[in-house]
């Protein structure tokens, strides 16, 4: 299996073209949902916890929640539009009958959808700033993080989608997969206060990785750590996209 | 070119254990409109998948424009319009955005997409309905759209999935004008269809299949004379009657076929009545011409139930 520049950007455009005509709804929630939820827990918890570690409530989940925005926004769209689009409106039949294979299909999409979270991880961003974050040169970065990040979760969401048979199964994956990887990566609350054994296995979650790059990026660069962080979401990313293509090249072509 | 547009020799392929395509064998010259014939299930819809490189064969060989499949699937597919089975437009878009997203799709280069689009429009006689949203459109409009979508890349070779299944009868004579004139011009078109008349209307030269492979191969009225003669004899009796005949005229080599209450005992030229006890005040009998479903009836064992 090798990429097609051509067929990924012609499924590219097919998006792009899609959204022109979609992007209001489309946007919309992808922007209100995580301002809310920085309101609900910067104010609720901020009334009750200050700070972590020297830096102010509002600005720890206001950093927390652009990684948690690249998260739902790639992941999800990732299995329930891949599924959609798979299964009820046949696009994929479509574009497989034109000179696209299925990992440009796979590629594309996740390429899209990460684009696409990189920009919606600016809105929460934005709102901390309202509520006193400071500008930072570093914060440039996260569109970049936001990228990387949202290419890997896009691949997983596809990935399931590509082992899904109904939209049931989806349920599972919410409350085993999706919940835990959103909660226990320092998004609303610091690791430091968990069993070890739990702090371990959240290094392994990406969105860890992408929260503490999202953090430094916006109160001080760690360069050693943070090339660390950088290559463990490249390898995610790699590594999700190529499972990701294995698994809905067999679902496409029988 | 001088080879088959299109070429399956001993083509298998399996789904579990359902041998869905079983030793298929067939040709298309460059420049034909040929039927693929046979009733559900008969592996028309897997050939087509295997066609456009969405199914991979168990064994056998394939090629389109003497590209080989699956290895060279992907250069087939450039040269090749396919119309599928299941509408999937994008509904979000316009009507004029549905096709131009295929042009780019296609690898037709930016500069010539505005024409290609024009001429796809064209064709579907959609050119009034460019900025209409696709969700507007009446189900012969989208079937339009999906054929013009097919050709936006001026495709050497078409597909057609059952182009006309549950369209209602002025829109599928509507469609049948529109590929009678894509065969005129010179597109090679491979078209599966459960409609008899369809086939008998619009292809050069008819595939029926069964059971995964081609039972019967040629120009229809040919295939009528060799398989069931030039008339039939629709008997209308008792059961127990049609029964004594169906087996007096099976004892004598003739095809026969039930259509609801009556039986056709086919080749009737070369029989009277009496020959296969058709006698008696109880019994009805007409002769009318034999027709491709006869055949197709004869063949494949369906009772052209659903056949329109």
């Amino acid at each position: 299996m090798r990429v097609d520049r051509s067929a990924v950007g012609g499924v590219l455009l097919r998006n792009y073209v899609v959204f022109l005509r979609t992007w209001r709804s489309n946007t919309v929630i992808s922007v209100v949902d995580p301002v809310i939820s920085l309101l609900a827990f910067g104010f609720g918890f901020g009334a009750l916890v200050a700070k972590v570690g020297n830096i102010d409530y509002v600005e720890y989940v206001g950093t927390g929640i652009v990684a948690q925005t690249v998260l739902f926004t790639t992941i999800f769209p990732g299995m329930f539009e891949t599924f959609f689009k798979r299964d009820y409106q046949h696009t994929y039949d479509g574009l497989l009958a034109a000179p696209v294979d299925a990992i440009d299909v796979v590629t594309a999409e996740a390429l899209w959808l990460a684009a696409k979270a990189s920009v919606f991880g600016l809105a929460p961003l934005t709102v901390a700033m309202v509520f006193g974050l400071d500008p930072a040169a570093g914060m440039l970065l996260i569109p970049l993080i936001g990228l990387v990040t949202g290419f890997g979760f896009a691949c997983v969401g596809i990935f399931i989608a590509a082992l899904a048979s109904s939209f049931a199964a989806f349920d599972y994956v919410i409350s085993m997969l999706v919940t835990p990887l959103f909660l226990f990566a320092g998004t609303f609350f610091p690791l430091q206060g968990l069993p070890d054994w739990v702090r371990l296995v959240a290094h392994l979650n990406p969105l860890f990785h992408t929260v503490e790059l999202i953090r430094h990026a916006a109160f001080g660069l760690q360069p050693l750590t943070d090339l660390g962080h950088a290559v463990f979401l490249a390898g995610f990313g790699v590594l999700a996209w190529a499972v990701a293509s294995r698994r809905m090249q067999k679902r496409l072509v029988a | 070119m001088t080879g088959p547009a299109i070429s399956l020799r001993g083509v298998v392929k399996t789904f579990g254990e359902r041998r869905a395509v079983d030793g298929l064998d067939l040709d298309i010259a460059p420049g034909t409109c040929v039927g693929l014939l046979g009733p559900n299930g008969a592996g028309k819809s897997t050939t087509m998948k295997m066609l456009t490189g969405q199914a991979i064969a168990d064994s056998g060989t394939l090629s389109v424009l003497g590209l080989e499949l699956p290895r060279q699937s992907k250069l087939a597919r450039a040269r090749m319009g396919v119309v599928p089975q299941d509408d999937n437009l994008d509904e979000d878009l316009t009507v004029g955005q549905a096709v131009e997203v295929f042009a780019a799709l296609y690898r037709v280069p930016r500069s010539e997409r505005p024409e290609a689009v024009d001429k796809a429009l064209a064709i579907a006689t959609l050119q009034d309905r460019r900025r209409d949203s696709v969700k507007e459109l009446s189900g012969g409009m989208r079937r339009r759209l999906l054929i013009g979508r097919a050709l936006v890349h001026s495709p050497e070779v078409l597909l057609l999935d059952e182009p006309t299944v549950g369209l209602d009868p002025q829109v599928r004579s509507e469609l049948w004008g529109l590929i009678s004139r894509l065969r005129d011009e010179g597109v090679t078109i491979l078209m599966s269809t459960h409609y008899i008349e369809e086939a008998e209307r619009l292809a050069d030269d008819v595939a029926v299949m069964a059971l995964g492979r081609v039972v019967a191969r040629g120009v229809p009225s040919e295939l009528v004379a060799k398989h069931v003669g030039s008339e039939a004899l629709e008997v209308h009796a008792p059961a127990s009657r049609l029964a004594d005949i169906t087996a007096r005229a099976v004892a004598a080599g003739l095809p026969t076929r039930r259509t609801g209450a009556s039986l056709s005992v086919l080749r009737a030229e070369t029989f009277s009545p009496i020959d296969v006890g058709a006698t008696g005040p109880e019994v009805g009998l007409r002769r009318r011409a034999a027709v491709l479903e006869d055949v197709f009836v004869v063949l494949t064992g369906d009772t052209g139930e659903e056949v329109a």
